[in-house]
């Protein structure tokens, strides 16, 4: 199995508070992971640890088995920041917000070749914004600024993608076109890790589902729909968190998710 | 009169040519980081830059364009470290500067005089060494601000993706930082350094009343900065008036006319955006036909806010929800 993502004993504070402790795991080729938890229970943390958006206090990260600090081959993977405004102090078009998807494969200086107006274009037909690319991303909607910053990540046609929330504020009918981009995703093979409150339309694709309590993690296994599950049976699971990493075996029947397509490529 | 029969006045309208082009390239990656007053900042440390220059004889060119990287610089350091937000470093650096610009004039023992023609500019006295150095710099910013531009773009947008797509998020703020002290100081001469902010961030406010784009804004932020001061000189080359005042009064100007014409067009395009507001009200699913004639199918499509509502998707309409039931709406 090809570990994507890996932290080894990782720890984060920020402004001296630690935000995250004791972290172990290791997210491997084609998994379709769903890191759930409460409000500051470092879930987006976790994730922003691994991007190295914030630095680690202890521990280690590797990205495709490289030290972060050592990886460049960011053009792999695809980042979904979770949304505060797509829009900035200037007016920018969603062609243009999408089109920045495509700097990790760009040579410096250079104009955009065919191949890279072509794969915004598609990027921006998945998520179905087609008919608003050369509008202003500040015109539009909460749901359709989300889709166009999930657009920007297709664009680089990355292997793995990373989303911090991406269905949060986001109304039921885009929740549901996003899950529809994500199944189309998923079936290509691609590596998904995502950040969510709840999952919604979402939760069929999971194949792994993590959940994060005050900083730790709380669970690790099977999907489960949502964090609350895990709350009856925690009682001192902590000795379990350094588990080998051999012991995780994907998951590729559960009571929720019946792709069977998974099996191929566990 | 014919004013290119004089070699100051062709070599004021170059320094104006170039600053009208630079300026507002820069500053449109000011703007868009909301930083529109960093130009202003830059503009007071500049004065201590130009105050050493007097103090020492060197050029106060040259002494003012180390003191604005410098500044600029540290303003980026101060503001990315995050202990202090970015108007108080700002605050910091313009009251240091202004202060330490008087102080050290006063030293040299120059009167506040000596500091006013580069406080509020002197355009048709500029020497031709000044112009070579002035149209060098602002080439040199123009050419990085639109070449680099996918990637300068990318991290004053979101400078979070910006570092996962790998883009090094501190050299690209660093040079953005460094294009504008090095803007500031060419400007100095043009339209002074009290002013030149104006010239930066203006044309970039004009532009995007009128644009939906980056690249748009940009360009016609470009073409309007050049217009208002090419503007400015040849209307102080008729009426005494000074250049540096009236580029940026042609400036506002532009604003002024392009702010109602903006409104106009927000105000059309909002016709078409979806519904904006949240009509979060829980009230009972009673069956109430809606009384208006529907036009189209809700739908994901229709622009109207869908809103989950127990089994169903209720779309905002005008306020009021619509829920599809069978051939018609219900309110909701």
């Amino acid at each position: 199995m090809d570990p994507v993502i890996e932290i080894e004993d990782g720890a984060v504070s920020l402004g001296g508070r630690p935000v995250l402790r004791g972290i172990s795991l290791s997210i491997s080729k084609g998994e379709v992971v769903a890191v759930l938890g409460a409000n500051g229970s470092g879930k987006s943390t976790l994730v922003r640890a691994t991007m190295g958006l914030v630095p680690t206090r202890y521990g280690q990260v590797k990205l495709f088995g490289a030290p972060l600090e050592k990886f460049h081959g960011w053009k792999r993977i695809g980042f979904v920041p979770q949304r505060v405004t797509a829009a900035a102090g200037v007016p920018a078009s969603v062609w243009e917000v999408v089109a920045s998807g495509r700097l990790s494969r760009r040579p410096l200086l250079l104009p955009m070749r065919k191949a890279d107006r072509a794969a915004v274009d598609d990027a921006i037909e998945a998520v179905g914004l087609a008919g608003k690319a050369k509008d202003g991303v500040s015109t539009l909607s909460g749901g359709q600024q989300q889709r166009a910053l999930i657009a920007r990540a297709l664009a680089g046609q990355p292997d793995v993608f990373v989303l911090d929330e991406p269905t949060a504020g986001v109304d039921v009918a885009s929740q549901q076109a996003f899950a529809q981009t994500l199944k189309v995703l998923v079936d290509r093979g691609a590596t998904i890790v995502l950040v969510a409150h709840e999952l919604g339309p979402m939760a069929p694709l999971i194949s792994r589902t993590i959940v994060m309590r005050d900083g730790r993690v709380a669970y690790d296994g099977q999907p489960i729909a949502s964090a609350h599950e895990v709350e009856h049976h925690h009682g001192h699971h902590h000795r379990d968190l350094h588990k080998p990493d051999s012991d995780y075996t994907p998951v590729v029947s559960s009571p929720i998710d019946h792709s069977s397509n998974r099996e191929g490529r566990a | 009169m014919n004013i290119f029969a004089y070699d100051f006045m062709v070599r004021a309208l170059l320094g104006a040519l170039f600053t009208g082009l630079a300026a507002p390239a820069v500053g449109t990656y000011l703007v868009q980081r909301r930083l529109a007053l960093m130009g202003d900042g830059i503009g007071h440390i500049a004065v201590t830059g130009v105050a050493i220059g007097l103090l020492t004889g060197t050029s106060p060119t040259i002494t003012a364009v180390i003191a604005a990287v410098i500044g600029g610089v540290a303003l980026e350091i101060i503001r990315e470290k995050g202990r202090t937000s970015g108007d108080v470093a700002l605050a910091l650096l313009f009251y240091g500067g202004i202060a330490g610009g008087v102080m050290i004039t006063g030293l040299a023992g120059k009167g506040a005089a000596a500091l006013n023609s580069y406080l509020f500019g002197s355009i048709t006295t500029i020497s031709s060494m000044d112009v070579w150095i002035t149209v060098a710099l602002a080439a040199v910013v123009i050419v990085v601000a639109i070449g680099l531009s996918p990637q300068l773009f990318a991290v004053a947008q979101d400078h979070e993706f910006a570092r996962v797509a790998g883009l090094n998020v501190r050299f690209y703020n660093v040079l953005v930082s460094v294009m504008a002290a090095v803007t500031v100081t060419v400007a100095m001469r043009t339209v002074g350094l009290l002013l030149v902010s104006a010239l930066m961030v203006i044309p970039v406010a004009t532009s995007q009343q009128l644009t939906r784009s980056f690249r748009t804004t940009l360009l016609l932020a470009m073409g309007l900065g050049t217009l208002a001061s090419l503007g400015g000189v040849v209307t102080s080359a008729y009426v005494t008036v000074a250049p540096g005042a009236t580029i940026v009064l042609l400036s506002l100007a532009g604003f002024v006319v392009a702010w109602p014409i903006g409104i106009l067009v927000r105000r059309r395009q909002l016709l078409t955006a979806p519904f904006a507001t949240e009509g979060d009200d829980e009230q009972d699913a009673d069956h109430t036909v809606v009384p208006e004639a529907h036009d189209h199918e809700h739908g994901p499509d229709c622009g109207h806010r869908a809103i989950e509502h127990g089994d169903h998707v209720d779309y905002v309409h005008y306020g009021h929800r619509h829920a599809p039931h069978g051939s018609h709406y219900d309110e909701h």
